[in-house]
């Protein structure tokens, strides 16, 4: 099975190649069946896959297939794919999670127009993320990357005839090139030093001799495995969604459901961080963009789930959210935790492409309308969706017992055993907030009073199967999923931890990050953690529960007008990149339009034109068809080749 | 004491010059023909001239064919001009200006 | 005595050469090129080329210039009105000439190293090289190849100055194309008005003149 490695990203993407390309001849039944078992394909053979490799032993511990040596001059890129720990965990993760969101699908998008369309992309997707993750080198995940945010931008613009989807679809794609081309330039001076872009050929020499690459400033000041660190880190800023470049996630929100469950949750999102705990060894000798990495991920941590707690809009609160976890995720790796960090992706897709997948039942329920003003009172009639919802909010919260806990917990172990305690108080608070947000949004869906029109009243209902059924695998996951992360004092040995400690290599000279901390403090924390997150529950409780709807949290916004326009509108970056960012670079273009291309470019063509023209209207002249006129031209050449023959 | 070749040729410049003055003063194109059969012996003379002054016969076999070339021209060229002027009824170069663009 | 024959001769050739450039009459043009041909004869056989200087006579003024008085009887070619030149266009010419002229000699002169009576003394006349003998011995073995190629010329010549005087004979059907001398009344033909079949060549200015 493992020979069958490669047509893990090949299957996906033949899926959107028949649909996109033949699709239209096809009855919808045919385009479900190549959409649904593209994946579902993958998912098997990657089952398979694991299954064996697990039960193997490899060279290096690993397992690579090469397809192609893909050679240009001194360039020698390999177009192969690579089968590690870390390698394995993310391809169960989008494997499976992939496939229960394209059974979603199915009903969700049933009765759309641009159902063969929308299938088509997201194969599209599949394969591009599954070559970003099984790739063995750098080019390939780039190639990924890129093709991750191709499929981004086609999916969030889906609803091309309503003007905001694709200024969004713009805004994603544009907003990730800055953090691409940020990636190119690591890449690039990760090339010029080692001549190779394979993980194998890489981290062992960097390991083997970390002087070469921390000495001497390499750019910017930094030495080598700052600057590419620092490069890379951008690059994931863009794609994972960190300040500064977020904002395009939250207007992501305006393709369909499943797509921001899969794309902007689950998966791609998370391509940042499988590259940072990829580069791990770089990472380890840069310890000043580490910090600043883990900086990053709590300010924005703490930063989304501010404004998060405002937003009216379903799916939005979910944005945020997302962008919140992100940042935990990044705190941990910035921090030299890179299984936290990798097993908090793991959780996260579980949890929260739950909640986004329940969201969308809300919405399909509600016709359409994402605003929790107009809910309320819903569980009454979407019981399954409630009920899983409801399981996904209790391990974001991180209710110990399910996912999120153990995963959050290893964070903010990460934090506190490593001396931060300032990062450690900001991701405390960060939780507290995001158990407030969260079951905000579960009261003001479902609980109290509805809220909507008598038209959306009529038309609740249950979803089909084909979307519940999902809903209830992932809520499994989301409870399940943390058990093989147990932290030490419960379990012997953190499960996860071991699976993941052959992908960190330990650069020789370098202590290994010191995250112990006595088995009482550790208790003590998971205690403080645990009261935060039902804290931040009983809040919520208090305000929205108890059928109180709308009212005591627009009595709060009443009593705190400033600070909640604020978060509402998302603290005004949008509004602030237009007027120092977006306004300025449009100013400068038309300039270049009008001036430069106009006059400049199009004159200097006009000019040689004009040139020519009046070239020949003098040159006319010459032309009399006076015989002696001509004689005389004559003559003067003759006298003009004389004086050149005599003065050579 | 022998005359040097400088007169010769000096006498050969003055005749060419004079010859390319016709040339292009004249209406008539007769007269045309005859100033550049002045500049053809001008010519010719100076060839003579260097043959005698490098003891060689080149110079001498040049003029030779020079004359022979003069002949021919002549000869199609008064042909062309009897053809031009049975349509035109005048041999006045000035008139003919089909080429004028 | 050669200096003597030399500036006599000289003068002729160049007094001659003068009118025929400036002579109205081309009848008393061609006559002053036959006076031009023979001085420089006599100068050839001065600088000793006597066959140059007889085959000039012969070629030249035997059949060259009596060619060119058969066209002009032939064509009835009257005195050339002094046309109302303009007087730019002839002092461009003639500072033109001077400006040959004068390139001429320097290089005549700077260039080659010959000064004005500063010349290396000419190799003494050999029988060799004034000969007949010795002449021919050089065109017929060192120059055969272009002497073959001008026998060729003067057979293109022929056929070309054949075929461009002929009669427009059985392709014209017009009897106004064959025109023969005497046919019509004696007028200048630079007087003579534009071809009344085809009005339309006339030049303005000539038709501003004589209208």
């Amino acid at each position: 099975m493992l020979g069958l490695l490669w047509l893990i990203p090949i299957l996906p993407f033949a899926g959107a190649a028949i649909n996109g390309l033949l699709g239209k001849w096809f009855p919808k039944s045919v385009v479900t069946a190549v959409a649904l078992g593209a994946p579902l394909a993958s998912l098997v053979i990657a089952l398979g896959c694991l299954w064996e490799y697990s039960h193997g032993s490899f060279p290096n511990g690993v397992y690579e297939q090469t397809l192609y040596a893909w050679t240009a001059g001194d360039l020698n890129i390999p177009v192969a794919f690579l089968l590690d720990h870390l390698s394995a965990v993310m391809l169960f993760i989008v494997t499976f999670v992939g496939f229960l969101i394209h059974v979603y699908s199915v009903g969700y998008m049933g009765h759309e127009e641009g159902y063969r369309r929308y299938f088509s992309y997201l194969n599209l997707f599949m394969s591009a993320m599954l070559m970003l993750v099984l790739g063995n080198n750098y080019l390939v995940m780039f190639v990924g990357w890129e093709g991750v945010g191709l499929c981004s931008y086609l999916l969030i613009g889906f609803y091309y005839d309503q003007p905001f989807p694709p200024y969004a679809g713009k805004k994603a794609f544009i907003v990730n090139r800055i953090g691409d081309f940020a990636f190119l330039v690591g890449m690039f001076a990760l090339f010029a030093h080692f001549g190779s872009l394979t993980y194998h050929e890489i981290f062992p020499k960097i390991a083997a001799d970390p002087g070469a690459v921390t000495g001497a400033p390499y750019a910017l000041g930094l030495p080598l495995a700052s600057f590419i660190a620092l490069c890379f880190f951008v690059g994931a800023m863009g794609k994972s969604a960190q300040i500064p470049l977020y904002v395009w996630l939250p207007d992501a929100m305006a393709g369909p459901t499943p797509v921001s469950a899969l794309i902007h949750a689950a998966t791609m999102v998370t391509a940042g961080v499988y590259m940072v705990v990829r580069s791990n060894v770089i990472y380890q000798l840069a310890p000043g963009v580490s910090l600043f990495v883990a900086v990053i991920g709590a300010a924005t941590a703490i930063f989304a789930a501010s404004i998060g707690i405002a937003q009216t809009d379903i799916k939005k609160v979910l944005a945020y959210s997302t962008v919140s976890q992100l940042g935990y995720m990044f705190l941990a790796a910035g921090l030299g935790a890179y299984s936290a960090a990798l097993f908090h992706v793991m959780t996260h897709a579980f949890f929260k492409a739950l909640l986004f997948l329940g969201s969308g039942s809300v919405i399909h329920a509600m016709s359409g309308d994402q605003d929790m003003d107009h809910m309320g009172g819903l569980r009454k009639h979407l019981p399954a969706t409630f009920i899983t919802y409801v399981v996904g909010a209790l391990a974001i919260a991180g209710v110990p017992g399910l996912a999120g806990f153990f995963s959050k917990d290893e964070i903010l172990h990460a934090a506190a055993g490593s001396g931060h305690w300032v990062l450690w108080a900001v991701g405390l608070i960060t939780a507290g907030l995001t158990a407030f947000y969260m079951f905000r949004s579960v009261y003001l869906t479902f609980f109290g009073q509805f809220r909507g029109t008598h038209e959306q009243e009529h038309h609740l209902h249950e979803s089909p199967p084909s979307m519940t059924i999902p809903l209830w695998i992932l809520a499994v996951g989301a409870v399940v999923s943390g058990w093989v992360g147990l932290p030490k004092v419960l379990s012997e040995t953190n499960r996860f931890q071991d699976w993941l400690a052959p992908v960190i290599l330990h650069p020789a000279g370098l202590a290994a990050a010191e995250h112990e901390m006595s088995t009482g403090a550790e208790w003590l924390l998971m205690v403080v953690t645990t009261l935060v997150a039902l804290g931040g529950i009983y809040v919520a409780w208090a305000n929205y529960g108890r059928d109180k709807g709308l009212a005591e949290g627009q009595h709060w916004a009443a009593r705190l007008p400033v600070l909640h326009r604020l978060l509402l509108n998302k603290w005004y970056v949008d509004e602030i990149y237009d007027v120092l960012i977006v306004r300025p670079l449009a100013a400068i273009s038309r300039f270049f339009w009008k001036v430069v291309d106009t006059f400049v470019i199009d004159g200097a063509i006009n000019a040689g034109a004009f040139l020519t023209e009046l070239t020949g209207d003098v040159g006319r002249f010459s032309t009399t068809g006076n015989v002696r006129n001509y004689a005389l031209y004559f003559f003067l050449g003759v006298i003009l080749l004389f004086w050149w023959i005599a003065f050579r | 004491m022998s005359v040097p070749i400088s007169w010769y040729l000096l006498l050969s410049a003055v005749l060419f010059a004079i010859g390319a003055i016709g040339a292009l003063t004249r209406r008539n194109g007769i007269s045309i023909f005859l100033s550049v059969e002045l500049m053809l012996n001008a010519a010719n003379l100076t060839l003579v001239a260097y043959a005698r002054q490098w003891g060689q016969h080149t110079g001498q076999i040049i003029v030779f064919f020079v004359m022979a070339v003069a002949a021919a021209e002549a000869a199609v060229g008064l042909a062309l001009f009897i053809a031009v002027f049975r349509q035109r009824r005048t041999i006045d170069v000035n008139r003919m200006n089909l080429l004028q663009g | 005595m050669e200096t003597l024959i030399f500036f006599l001769f000289a003068a002729l050739a160049l007094g001659s050469g003068i009118t025929v450039v400036v002579h109205r009459s081309p009848i008393y043009a061609t006559l002053s090129l036959v006076l031009t041909l023979f001085s420089m004869a006599v100068l050839f056989v001065l600088l000793g080329a006597p066959f140059v200087g007889a085959l000039q006579i012969l070629v030249y003024a035997g059949a060259i210039v009596v060619l060119f008085l058969f066209v002009i009887m032939l064509l009835n070619v009257q005195q050339e009105e002094s046309a109302p030149a303009r007087r730019s266009a002839q002092l461009v010419t003639a500072i033109l000439g001077a400006i040959v002229f004068l390139g001429m000699f320097w290089l005549a002169f700077w260039r080659t190293g010959l000064r004005v009576g500063a010349a290396p003394a000419p190799p003494k006349l050999t029988e060799e090289l004034v000969s007949l003998k010795g002449l021919a011995g050089a065109l017929f073995t060192d120059y055969l190849l272009p002497f073959e190629i001008v026998g060729l010329l003067l057979l293109v010549a022929v056929i070309g100055a054949t075929v461009a005087a002929r009669r427009p004979g059985s392709e014209s059907s017009r009897p106004e194309d064959d025109y023969v001398s005497g046919d019509e009344p004696r007028t200048d033909p630079l007087l003579s008005g534009p071809d009344p079949r085809r009005p339309s060549v006339a030049e303005p200015a000539y038709k501003e003149a004589h209208s």
